[in-house]
């Protein structure tokens, strides 16, 4: 059973007050609860006041580049194949220039970017319209700026899904679980009826390991705080001219695409 | 009063048994619904809502409707109006309900949708939404129940009632306006991203609710003895003229916003409505079948002479209630999902089974309504003898 440290303290008081006496044994149970009451946190944990990612798409070559992303991220995260897109789950995937950045695209563009596959994941906004919709708080923003999911806490409305204007959320219409090839033990399974998406891998972070796709990218994402100058993000963004995908909704979405020049082409 | 939904003729038992069969069948695919998941209805990744919403986002209209009878009764002292108030607020009770359950069965965990209340979340709009239609749920019972308790007694209603009355007209509004709100302020669905959402929620309401509710007082005169009168059914005839109206008139303000600008992605979900995009086209006969109804319908209703024909007029008022049932209960939730926020079409068609238990919320909604209807109709059969009150 939890109890916080105020309802403890009140209890205590109360019961000091009722003669029932025991404030030594309070002060030691006080000890405990207050060392109880602290998550711990791994020494090597990766924070930030605001995690960012950049896609430099000319790294992304072969059809490969994208679907050792793709893997490393569902696989890891059992997200189910189930192999019709009315039900299909997806953390991150790929789409056109036109799907990617709709009205900015024109027909003289060059051939291979027209044509090329775009990576797209939640955008983990600073002004997320999810989280503003959710009625319950399932969806919530940390301090570093991860859109978070509590898949415990999701009544199923979707609200999320019609508010999100970039189709970055998922909703489990069946059952998923039938549908995981293999199931990794280290990461919680869902249920039908809740909505899910990447969350820059928040329990890599706290291990101080970088998200899984950024891993198996070849340095084709790159993954860091938005708030330190010195932070490869930074210097990458600084260097290259980026964007990001509807700029005009004014989400203010921390994954930006470098998106080259004739290298691409 | 509620025994007096307990006797009846063998029409309302028959009528009472159809409606708790479709119920039953309704039932049954909820259960598996409930097993299987979302997955049972036609709904997806793209148009993650669909029947169950855009039936409730129709209803909450039906429902506030019962305002154009409360407000020129109780603060324009139109007396005409004071039989058939009763039938409008417990139409609003039925309406309320059959929103409450449509809600319910949209929902992938039922069972956690306490979570609304436990966690109240003052900036979802949802949260708001649940606490104004819960609130209408039970003005409008507290409301016609004592009224028409005072009625039968043929005592004027206790003055404790007055201010829940006139708190009911700003709530009517409000259900509306909140539910609106749920798709007007959403970023990158450009169909629904319209200031006058609101203001066309409310026009098409004042006209679908009214509707029904002449064709529900035909029907009444028709089945039993009390008789809502001429006059009463000629000022909702006008009410729904109006509010029809203004509602064709709100929809081309949005036609021009869309077209004149030039806008692709304001003009893509009415292309896919009214003319399909990219090959798909399954709501197109559907939107000119409400367009051609609602001409239709206008036509009659601005001509006095048509409209004083309560044949033409309940024929009329089935158009407008279709037309509207189209456009908002269909049209408007389908046609922001489906041209997607990033230039794809994915397309929407109810299940099976989603039909099944949308016609059965329905049913739920008219045996609340019939058995409502039933003990108004007894007390005013008995006490249709007695002079006017209050």
């Amino acid at each position: 059973m939890s109890i916080d440290r105020r309802e403890f303290l009140k209890f205590a008081g109360a019961s000091t007050l009722l003669g029932l006496g025991g404030i030594t044994a309070v002060q030691e149970l006080l000890k405990t609860s207050a060392g109880a009451s602290h998550v711990m946190v791994d020494e090597k944990a990766l924070s930030a006041k605001r995690w960012a990612m950049v896609i430099d798409i000319s790294k992304f070559k072969t059809e490969a580049d994208y679907k050792n992303v793709v893997q490393a991220c569902h696989s890891i995260h059992n997200v189910p194949d189930i192999g019709n897109p009315k039900d299909e789950v997806k953390w991150i995937w790929t789409d056109t220039y036109e799907h990617t950045f709709p009205g900015q695209g024109n027909e003289y563009m060059p051939e291979g970017l027209k044509h090329k596959p775009f990576l797209l994941l939640c955008n983990h906004c600073e002004q997320p319209p999810c989280v503003r919709v959710c009625p319950t708080k399932a969806t919530f923003k940390r301090k570093d700026g991860i859109v978070m999911m509590d898949q415990h806490r999701c009544i199923g409305c979707r609200f999320c899904m019609a508010a999100c204007p970039f189709g970055a959320r998922s909703f489990n219409w069946r059952d998923p679980r039938p549908f995981i090839k293999e199931q990794n033990p280290e990461y919680p399974t869902r249920t039908m009826g809740v909505v899910e998406k990447c969350t820059f891998c928040f329990e890599r972070l706290a291990k101080g390991l970088q998200p899984a796709c950024v891993e198996k990218s070849n340095g084709g994402l790159i993954f860091g705080d938005l708030s330190d100058p010195n932070s490869e993000v930074r210097k990458v963004l600084s260097t290259h001219y980026s964007i990001r995908r509807k700029p005009e909704i004014g989400t203010q979405p921390s994954v930006y695409y470098i998106i080259g020049g004739s290298e691409n082409a | 009063m509620l025994e007096k939904a307990l006797t009846g003729s063998k029409k309302y038992w028959v009528w009472i048994f159809f409606l708790l069969a479709l119920i039953g069948i309704g039932v049954i695919n909820y259960l598996r619904q409930f097993s299987y998941g979302l997955g049972i209805t036609g709904m997806s990744r793209d148009v993650s809502w669909g029947f169950y919403i855009s039936q409730f986002t129709f209803l909450v209209g039906v429902a506030a409707s019962a305002v154009m009878l409360v407000i020129p009764y109780y603060l324009h002292d139109f007396k005409k109006f004071g039989k058939i108030v009763i039938l409008g607020e417990f139409l609003a009770v039925a309406s309320v309900s059959m929103c409450m359950l449509f809600i319910f069965v949209d929902m992938g965990q039922p069972m956690r949708i306490m979570n609304v209340i436990l966690h109240p979340t003052p900036n979802s709009i949802l949260f708001w939404d649940a606490i104004v239609l819960n609130g209408y749920l039970f003005l409008n019972i507290i409301v016609g129940w004592t009224t028409l308790g005072a009625d039968r007694k043929g005592v004027p209603p206790s003055a404790w009632v007055k201010p829940l009355i006139y708190l009911s007209i700003p709530w009517a509004i409000s259900i509306h306006t909140v539910t609106a709100f749920l798709y007007a302020g959403l970023p990158g669905r450009h169909f629904w991203l319209t200031a006058v959402m609101a203001a066309r929620f409310l026009a098409s309401a004042f006209a679908s609710g009214p509707s029904l509710l002449i064709i529900l007082c035909l029907i009444v005169r028709k089945v039993s003895k009390f008789d809502p009168g001429k006059e009463p059914i000629q000022a909702l005839g006008k009410i729904v003229t109006y509010a029809m109206f203004a509602n064709v008139f709100l929809l081309g303000l949005e036609f021009f916003t869309a077209f004149y600008s030039n806008i692709p992605g304001h003009m893509h979900p009415f292309h896919y409505l009214y003319a399909g995009l990219e090959g798909h086209a399954k709501l197109v006969p559907l939107m000119w079948a409400s367009s051609i109804l609602a001409v239709v319908a206008l036509i009659l209703l601005i001509n006095p002479n048509m409209r004083k024909n309560e044949n033409i007029l309940a024929f009329t008022c089935a158009s407008v209630f279709i037309s509207l049932w189209i456009d908002k209960g269909f049209g408007l939730v389908i046609g922001g999902f489906v041209p997607n926020p990033f230039e794809g079409v994915t397309e929407y068609w109810p299940t099976l089974p989603e039909a099944l238990i949308s016609l059965a919320v329905w049913c739920i909604g008219f045996l609340i309504l019939t058995i409502l209807y039933k003990i108004a109709v007894t007390v005013r059969e008995e006490t249709s003898s007695w002079p006017e009150l209050h």
